[in-house]
């Protein structure tokens, strides 16, 4: 289990959980695509009524989903402003005497910018960081991109060393912490001093650190060469993907979502960008 | 002996990722305490706790609820009571805010380190803590932590290397050079040569061959006994806990069952089976022999022990003293 609480996987039992890794990351680059062909006012409303309706279907608290967004909060500020303050329209709402003028579209492409922004983020979560393994990502990547083998792209290899990689993140964060313990428990300073001094006294955790990592890797690589490993070639897997026809399903209302988007710009209704 | 508590938990829980879709409670409502100047084990089934428990004695993992009381004094308080103490203190208004922030945390984390000197805590699987040029260096990294003087070092890390069985000439030794129980002993080193006042050995002798388990027990015991601390070991073998412990505390499924003297724990036969433990094997023939009339006393926890009272039973009646029959 704690293998893999690292990164932001919420473990929950929904639709969306339950979907082919592969479906999920079109659909996700799909619906994507979507919120860059939002241009409408109209547009924008069903967007957000979509990305409420996969949220509720995640099954992910909003907490969560908001707390990406956090990192974001000064560039999404700034381009708001610059966009509220630089865009020129016909409805000025400010009086004419002032320097500073503000039209109405700037506050519309503000808003739009700041939706299309969060919406993207959101449904990156929903569809993969949040509901999607890491090690399943990587390998629905690998399937995808499978096809690029024809011309020796060694992508069996570099998947593979991803979710390795992937893998032994949690391992040596758990580690350090332990170390970082251990070695305070002796007596270890690792927060007063100046910068070399805090530096050095890392090495003691360091240390044991790099040295477990690399007994590790070749304790891997031992097993790995004892079970026969040797690339990708003929190799079979341990969990087949399937598609079913949910994911079919799913891929086929991406679409229709899309084409409707699409149609909805054409009307033209509310502001338009 | 009069009894006295070193070490008091009252009420303690301890949650891993609180808050997060994997919580998991490792301690639920544990109040144990802790005698000075004798040797206390810890058993319980793998998961059950344990090291938890351990983590939390020398104040650098903090419980989520309940308090853990060294000498009666609250560990946990160390922040609460730095800044109170510096509060009332006349230079503390003279400094600007930063140099009076960067005081208190110089106090605070000295007085946390000072509970890890008093309160010497070897981890589980200690071994990969291991990190200096020489097996020396090594042993002499927590005594150098605590300020003492060259000659005080060398002296303490020859007896602390005596102490575990560290052997002279691997002093110079690389310790990544060394086997695995070769580690574990200069692990063990390491800490004992800071002479805490309470020393806790998390498995000290998991993966260790039988005469080396034997050997680095009686040294412990030998440690005790010079020293006067307070002992805390946890162990998954029933048979050396009985040997060596004074008294016995028992946790099950991130709770406390048992606790007491180690004859009182062991009669608890019908819990500790219950919970996936056992008492002793010699214990429980020493009480099967009892129950076919063999007069022996009702706690005996070692081999020896057994082997010279039926000895002594032998002598005396001159035949075999399973109470007449061959
Ligand atoms: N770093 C951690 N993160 C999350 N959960 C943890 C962590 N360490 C331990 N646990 C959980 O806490 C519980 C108690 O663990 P603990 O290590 O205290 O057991 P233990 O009694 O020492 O077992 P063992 O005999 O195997 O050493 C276990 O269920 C374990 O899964
Ligand atoms: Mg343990």
């Amino acid at each position: 289990m704690k293998n893999i609480a690292f990164g932001q996987y919420y473990p929950a039992d929904s639709v969306i959980h339950r979907m082919d890794p592969r479906a999920k990351l079109i659909v996700a680059v799909l619906y994507i695509v979507c919120t860059f062909l939002c241009t409408n006012a109209l547009c924008f409303a069903v967007l957000v009524l979509s990305a409420v309706v996969l949220t509720l279907l995640s099954k992910i608290p909003l907490r969560l989903l908001l707390r990406t967004l956090r990192p974001l909060i000064f560039i999404l500020a700034f381009t708001s402003l610059i966009n509220i303050f630089f865009t020129k329209g016909e409805h000025l709402l400010t009086p004419e005497s002032w320097v500073v003028k503000i039209y109405l579209e700037g506050i519309w492409n503000a808003l739009f910018m700041i939706l299309r922004i969060t919406i993207l983020l959101a449904a990156t979560g929903i569809f993969l960081s949040f509901t999607t393994t890491p090690i399943a990502l990587t390998d629905a990547l690998e399937q995808l991109f499978s096809p690029l083998k024809k011309i020796r792209v060694p992508v069996h290899e570099v998947a593979m060393m991803t979710s390795i990689a992937l893998r032994f993140i949690p391992l040596l964060t758990e580690e350090t912490e332990k170390i970082m313990n251990a070695q305070k428990a002796r007596g270890a300073d690792f927060q007063s001093g100046g910068l070399i001094k805090r530096a050095k006294a890392l090495l003691p955790v360091f240390i044991p650190l790099l040295s477990s990592a690399m007994k590790r890797a070749d304790e891997l690589a031992n097993a790995m060469d004892c079970r026969c490993y040797h690339g990708g070639e003929g190799r079979t897997r341990l969990k087949v993907l399937h598609f079913r026809a949910s994911d079919v399903a799913a891929m086929v209302l991406v679409v229709a979502f899309g084409v409707g988007i699409f149609f909805l710009n054409r009307l033209g209704i509310g502001y338009t960008m | 002996m009069e009894r006295r508590d070193k070490i008091v938990l009252e009420h303690v829980s301890f949650v891993y990722g609180a808050g997060t879709p994997f919580e998991q409670k490792a301690l639920d409502d544990v109040s144990l305490r802790i005698s000075a100047n004798c040797i206390t084990g810890v058993i319980g089934h793998t998961g059950s706790g344990k090291s938890t428990m351990m983590n939390l004695l020398n104040g650098l993992a903090k419980p989520a609820e309940g308090k853990v009381y060294l000498d009666g004094y609250d560990i946990n308080t160390v922040l609460s009571d730095v800044l109170e103490e510096w509060r009332t203190r006349p230079e503390y208004a003279s400094l600007s805010a930063r140099a009076a922030k960067k005081a208190i945390k110089a106090e605070i984390a000295r007085r946390q380190r000072e509970l890890c000197f008093r309160v010497g805590l070897v981890m589980q699987y200690p071994e990969y803590q291991l990190f200096e040029e020489s097996v020396y260096q090594d042993i002499a990294y927590g005594p150098k932590n605590m300020g003492l003087s060259p000659q005080e070092i060398d002296s303490r890390v020859r007896e602390a290397a005596a102490f575990t069985g560290v052997e002279a000439d691997w002093l110079n030794r690389s310790p990544f050079d060394l086997s695995g129980g070769q580690k574990r002993r200069v692990a063990i080193a390491g800490v004992m040569a800071m002479k805490p006042e309470v020393l806790v050995l998390d498995e000290p002798a998991a993966g260790l061959d039988p005469h080396g388990r034997t050997q680095l027990f009686e040294k412990i015991c030998a440690y005790q006994k010079q020293t006067a601390s307070a002992v805390i070991i946890v162990s998954h073998s029933m048979e050396d806990m009985a040997q060596y412990c004074d008294e016995v505390a028992v946790l099950s499924g991130a709770r406390l069952i048992l606790q007491g003297s180690r004859e009182e724990v062991f009669s608890h036969t019908d819990l500790l089976e219950q919970v996936g433990l056992d008492i002793p094997q010699i214990t429980q023939l020493v009480r099967l022999l009892r129950a076919r009339g063999v007069e022996l006393p009702e706690n005996i926890y070692t081999v020896d022990r057994a082997v010279e009272l039926l000895r002594e039973r032998f002598a005396e009646t001159g035949r075999c003293p399973a109470g007449g029959a061959k």
